[in-house]
């Protein structure tokens, strides 16, 4: 199959590229910076728009008024930035604008590192932003998933007319493997929505204002009716040797990479357990999780982050199963050894 | 007054859109500057006839509902940002009408930096600047352009200089930059000085029209609700006390010898998108790797070294290599700040297995350009596994009795070659000869596809050869 070797960053570039995306607007930061790079490379030359901007505060209101003009269009940061952009993320949400953010997440809180992290789950799971809103998010493990992810982001933000992000960390996005790219986009969703300075649209308006409290009651309702529905349509998750085991292994993102290989040193010393990958994270795969839950005698969450995902998985299984935490935090990445210990731990433990 | 907006094509007939049963009148109260500049912009939009290509950014701020009145686009914005999401507009359609309507709170305060740059940027698009030297909408706040010693709520006892320092004239300041076209500064005073406003509201918006040119009007305007006058005394206190502060007057005008700036698309198709994509992908020659395909590999490499000595490159080199024998490969560099210090490392894995975690911790083989390498990863390297090592750096061997070493004087060889910077070079020829990893046939063929110093590849091809003759030598 033919290939092309490159990072996790520039693949989500392309992938974004070929998904019509043709604006970009960001702030560089470590170590999300190849995809401004790449932007910079490759939007002017396949007739796309990008622009440094002067803040991530700035890029996200680029990325609103583009989205309200009916383009696709991304940005893309890490934990700093992102928490910067969380105020136009809500406008986003509340004006239902869709939109794809790439969040390369590093060491927190404050400065923190460069070293990959988990640790924005929660900002970029759970709303983040002021009000009653979520972001569709989807979690690659691989250079391919981030150019994949990159186009099916796209699909995503428009159907549902909402923030889609691709959350991923420093491992992923500095990270070079293949890709095999698949065929650009035929056609882009007619957006009549849109505002576009044309006779149609002059009567449209993207706004997220509601004075009065009947309205905006009406309009929350409206957007939890259609976070509900992604919630019955969108989750998506990857199982792996989930058929016989007793011990499921929980993680997302570069994680999971790391579980599989002790999935697997675990299964040659005859202990049976398996592994569920979260690809979207909201909606989160409650289905497959309640389903491994009949018949696991324990979960391990493994994350990079202070037991956020965990929440997630404790909210689905409430209480039928007991679900324990292995985590790193501050850059520190879990190795394939200290995941193998832990399950020998809890398994003498139970 | 003025709070009732009609006649204008650009405006709504009815206000559909305003909540409760008053359809008719505006939000504005009597004798706020924002309903007459709204006239002003209306009025221009129908005789220039741009209304429907117009798109009006409302901001936060009494002018939030604007989008009540303008029967054009329109997009409601976060405080302070209405000029990058003009920006975004704009050049998602370069041939609307962009415009940017900003208080003072939001231009001056809070968006400081969004209005800077934008103009910096030199953006197609109008700003409308009402500076009514108070936050109207918030009610009456303190304003950056609020004068010295005026009260308000939270200057109670009068804008302090020690305090708050003075106010701000944006006007002057953006006119320092290079890009923008039109400044002026205007007020809503008396009927004259509203007369030469509407003068200047319509030379801003035709500049836009015409040569996609960046302006910036910046209205003095009264909110006699919050400094609690009446309309007459408030416009009153606008010509006489404000307009004294802010000088009227254009303040940069380059719009006769500004050339339009080019800000159409290009038009790139699905078919002409590979290239402009560089969606290039490697060929594989099934015959020449056909050999290679049956055997076991499962290597986990970690390359470290001095920043520059191409250690990151030896291993994408390996990787890119791999992938064009079929192999599954993974490469993870060390990254920031890990590189400052003058050390880099990087994980490469080959395999004929689905690869899980990137990062090799346990390597299969240690590719060692400098001591502190070998020092750090001596022993991490699994019982059996292999240490290559460049000994024409590093001054002492490897101690390690249960694993292979081959002592490879790269460095030298490479500058024998002519140049230091084949080291790696000479290593990946060695390894693969080594360890029959691949075939060296196709690794020196697609060598020029995977360097990106072209006029370096006959060089390092020679690099391989002599790495792979050294272990020949060995042999
Ligand atoms: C992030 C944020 N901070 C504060 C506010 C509250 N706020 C709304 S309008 C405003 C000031 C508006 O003043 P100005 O820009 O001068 O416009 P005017 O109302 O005078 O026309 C403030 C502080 C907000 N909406 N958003
Ligand atoms: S409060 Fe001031 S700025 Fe706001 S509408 Fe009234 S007069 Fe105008």
């Amino acid at each position: 199959m033919a290939k092309q070797f490159l990072k996790g960053n520039v693949a989500v570039v392309k992938g974004a590229i070929l998904a019509g995306c043709r604006a970009y607007y960001g702030y560089p930061i470590t170590p999300a910076s190849e995809i401004a790079h790449a932007a910079a490379m490759y939007m002017p030359l396949t007739g796309g728009t990008f622009v440094q901007a002067e803040s991530e505060i700035a890029a996200i209101n680029m990325v609103y008024g583009a989205a309200s003009a009916g383009e696709r269009v991304m940005t893309a940061s890490s934990g700093p930035g992102i928490s910067l952009k969380q105020e136009g993320v809500s406008y986003c949400a509340g004006a239902e604008l869709p939109c794809v953010i790439v969040d390369v997440v590093r060491g927190g809180p404050g400065l923190g590192n460069i070293a990959p992290e988990q640790s924005d789950y929660n900002q970029v799971v759970k709303g983040g932003g002021h009000g009653n809103y979520k972001c569709i998010v989807l979690a690659p493990n691989s250079v391919q998933e981030m150019c994949d992810f990159g186009m099916l982001a796209f699909d995503l933000a428009d159907k549902y007319r909402n923030p889609v992000y691709v959350l991923t960390d420093g491992f992923i996005g500095q990270m070079m493997e293949p890709v095999e790219f698949p065929e650009p986009v035929e056609k882009i969703p007619e957006k009549s929505w849109a505002v576009k300075g044309t006779k149609e649209t002059s009567d449209n308006l993207i706004t997220s204002i509601e004075l009065d409290p009947d309205d905006l009651e009406r309009h929350n309702q409206k957007l939890q009716q259609k976070y509900a529905i992604i919630e019955e349509q969108e989750q998506r998750a990857e199982e792996y040797r989930t058929d016989d085991a007793e011990i499921i292994l929980i993680g997302y993102g570069i994680i999971s990479r790391i579980m599989q290989t002790a999935v697997d040193n675990l299964r040659e010393e005859g202990v049976k357990v398996g592994m569920l990958r979260p690809i979207t994270l909201f909606p989160f795969p409650k289905k497959s999780v309640t389903k491994l839950a009949k018949s696991a005698k324990f979960f391990l969450t493994v994350e990079m982050s202070n037991g956020q995902l965990i929440d997630d998985v404790r909210l689905t299984i409430e209480g039928n199963v007991p679900v324990y935490l292995y985590n790193r935090m501050g850059g520190n990445v879990p190795s394939i050894k200290e995941i193998h210990d832990e399950v020998m731990k809890l398994m003498r433990l139970s | 007054m003025n709070n009732i907006l009609k006649k204008s094509a650009s405006f709504y007939d009815v206000y559909e859109r305003r909540p409760g049963a008053d359809k008719l009148t505006t939000t504005y109260c009597p004798g706020c500057g924002h309903g007459v500049l709204h006239k002003l912009i209306a009025e221009a939009l129908d005789d220039f006839g741009v209304r429907e290509k117009t798109i009006f950014i409302s901001p936060v701020g009494c002018s939030v509902f604007a989008y009540y009145y303008f029967h054009t686009g329109n997009v409601q914005v976060a405080h302070g940002r209405a000029p990058a999401a003009a920006t975004g507009i704009k050049r998602a359609h370069p041939d609307s009408v962009v415009i940017s309507y900003q208080g003072d709170g939001d231009l001056a305060a809070i968006g400081t930096a969004e209005i800077i740059h934008a103009a910096n940027r030199g953006e197609g698009i109008t700003v409308f600047f009402v500076n009514n030297a108070i936050y109207g909408m918030t009610g009456g706040q303190m304003a950056p352009t609020t004068l010295v010693g005026q009260k308000t709520m939270t200057s109670p006892r009068g804008r302090s200089v020690n305090n708050e320092g003075y106010p701000i004239r944006m006007s002057e300041v953006i006119a320092t930059l290079k890009a923008p076209v039109f400044i002026e500064r205007v007020m809503i005073g008396d009927t004259k000085s509203t007369m030469h406003a509407r003068q200047t509201v319509r030379k801003a918006l035709k500049l836009q029209i015409e040569k996609n040119a960046f302006s910036f009007i910046e209205v003095l305007s009264a909110c006699p609700s919050n400094m609690k006058l009446t309309p007459s005394r408030s416009k009153q206190w606008v010509k006489e006390v404000l307009a004294d502060y802010f000088p009227l007057g254009v303040k940069k005008d380059v719009s006769e010898e500004f050339e339009p700036k080019d800000i159409s698309r290009l038009v790139v198709s699905n078919s002409e998108l590979p290239d402009a994509l560089n969606l290039e992908t490697a060929k594989v020659d099934s015959e020449k790797i056909a050999p290679y395909r049956e055997k076991k590999i499962n290597e986990e490499i970690k390359v470290a070294g001095f920043g520059g000595q191409g250690v990151l490159s030896l291993g994408t080199v390996l990787s890119e290599m791999g992938m064009r024998h079929d192999y599954q490969v993974s490469w993870l560099p060390s990254y920031g700040p890990e590189m400052r210090g003058g050390t880099a490392n990087c994980s490469v894995k080959i395999s004929q297995k689905k690869i899980g975690s990137p990062l090799v911790a346990n390597p299969t083989i240690l590719i060692a350009m400098n001591r502190p390498s070998l020092d750090k990863f001596e022993n991490d390297v699994i019982s059996g596994g292999l240490i290559i090592y460049d000994n024409s750096l590093i001054d002492r061997k490897p101690v390690r009795d249960d694993v292979e070493i081959i002592a490879i004087p790269a460095t030298k060889m490479a500058d024998e070659l002519g140049n230091t910077k084949a080291a790696n070079m000479v290593i990946v020829g060695a390894l693969i000869e080594y360890k029959d990893l691949m075939s060296q046939e196709v690794v020196l063929e697609s060598l020029g596809d995977v360097l990106k110093r072209k006029n370096l590849v006959e060089l390092n091809q020679k690099a391989i050869l002599r790495g792979a003759e050294f272990i020949n030598n060995l042999k």
